[in-house]
């Protein structure tokens, strides 16, 4: 008789059916960014109220993680841009952010603003630094205008 | 809809009363002492009392997971002395959820560089080696958390800047409050209280951004918000009488479950109690210390 009075109280507990867990707040395709840099685009963009949207993740797995290259639509055009920091879980010691950032580059990894107005996770000095090839794009020019580190 | 939501909570009621009277006896001595220990005031440092009391406060990490799977007494015995070991290396000073902490860890990506962070401290979880602990601060209008390990051994110091308990036990709803009330400047002087008075508790109450939200707050009876009914409809309010769980109060065998009985916590602290208190009176010589060290070299 226990058993079966501790199955319905184990059973009510559950008997929702359904099955909710904290979203993961991954940056995914048509995920909403917010630049951080002080270039032109991306200060009107965000003026305007129309941030931009990824669509593309340079990854196997098209799930933005930190320091990862992204293309992004900002008003009309396509950029590429490196997430500088995010909303979802972090590691230990690594930052979590209020919004998902998003520094734009361009194709050789040189940063289209002169500034970043947000504080910048220091795990990116080795995650940007192994991205980086000798003959490729050089993506530690971002780490240069970076005004603080977290 | 309402009846759906309500039938389960009363079979719940009845089962739990069933499980009540059945238990009551068994259970009775072990409940009456837990109640006397919330009771006790707890002081920063009174002098005559049962260390367990004072203790399961301060070092909430020496205590395991409650949950009789993950119990161990052998790991458990070896991470207490680890986590002793750590303690005599570096202070790892009393806290708590609401405390404003400056923590400084060597930085494996700049070299031979350290990198200083201050917040408020929102939430404390994870036993023994695996105590862990988030600070949350807005810097340059931008809400940044970063989450330690209390025993990682590349933190170089954790120091208080100003120890205060807030009225909930975590203050995760800080994310949804306006910027204000989780910024802190990171060249703030430590406010140190006097001998032997007790943790302030902090009665602020924030206010909370519009929705959305990241979590339905209504719902978890917080004391810390101030504007929570500002922003609900009726709908809410209708829903969040539907899953209030008043009667979760007197289940007893859900506070078993998520405690450990003052046996099993009188033979932890008694185990650790020594060198806690050693370590403990250490610190304080060195730090009656400092202050007539430090002047001296000015003046000369």
């Amino acid at each position: 008789m226990f058993r079966s009075v501790l199955n319905k109280f184990y059973y009510n507990n559950l008997s929702c059916g359904l099955h909710t867990t904290a979203c993961l707040n991954e940056v995914q395709l048509l995920t909403r960014l917010r630049v951080v840099d002080n270039s032109e685009i991306g200060k009107r963009a965000m003026a305007e109220g129309k941030p931009p949207k990824v669509i593309c993740v340079y990854n196997k797995k098209r799930i933005g993680y930190i320091g990862d290259r992204v293309l992004v639509a900002i008003k009309g055009q396509k950029k590429k841009g490196i997430l500088v920091g995010l909303k979802q879980i972090q590691n230990v010691k690594v930052p979590k952010f209020d919004s998902n950032n998003v520094v734009l580059i361009d194709d050789n990894g040189t940063p289209l603003g002169t500034r970043i107005h947000v504080p910048i996770p220091t795990i990116l000095r080795t995650i940007l630094k192994e991205r980086t090839h000798a003959k490729g794009a050089d993506y530690t020019k971002l780490l240069s205008i970076a005004t603080k580190f977290v | 809809m309402a009846l759906v939501i309500r039938k389960p909570a009363i079979d719940i009621l009845s089962a739990a009363k069933w499980m009540i009277r059945k238990d009551c006896r068994a259970l009775s001595s072990l409940v009456e002492k837990a109640e006397e220990a919330e009771k006790r005031p707890v002081g920063r440092r009174p002098r005559f009392q049962n260390p367990a009391l004072e203790y399961r406060h301060i070092f909430p990490e020496f205590l395991p997971d409650p949950n009789p799977k993950w119990r161990n007494s052998l790991r458990e015995k070896m991470e207490r002395a680890d986590m002793l070991k750590r303690r005599s290396q570096i202070d790892i000073p009393e806290f708590y959820v609401g405390s404003v902490l400056a923590v400084t860890i060597s930085d494996p990506h700049a070299q031979g560089k350290t990198n200083r962070f201050v917040g408020i401290c929102i939430e404390r979880k994870g036993c023994g080696l695996r105590a862990e602990f988030t600070l949350r601060n807005v810097v340059d209008h931008q809400g940044v958390e970063i989450r330690y390990d209390l025993y990682d051994p590349t933190i170089q110091s954790i120091q208080v800047l100003r120890l205060e308990k807030r009225l909930d036990d975590k203050l995760l709803y800080l994310r949804d409050a306006l910027p204000e009330y989780s910024t802190f400047p990171f060249d703030m002087d430590p406010e140190i209280l006097p001998e032997g008075t007790p943790v302030p508790v902090n009665p602020v109450q924030v206010k909370l951004k519009p929705r959305p939200w990241l979590e339905r707050w209504e719902r978890q009876e917080l004391k810390g918000v101030s504007n929570i009914e500002e922003h609900l409809k009726e709908k809410d309010r209708i829903r969040r009488e539907l899953r209030k769980t008043p009667w979760e109060k007197y289940d007893l065998m859900k506070e078993y479950r998520k405690t450990i009985p003052v046996e099993d916590q009188s033979e932890i602290w008694g185990e650790v109690h020594n060198q806690l208190n050693q370590l403990r009176l250490s610190r304080k010589k060195m730090f009656k210390k400092r202050p007539i060290s430090t002047p001296k070299p000015q003046l000369g």
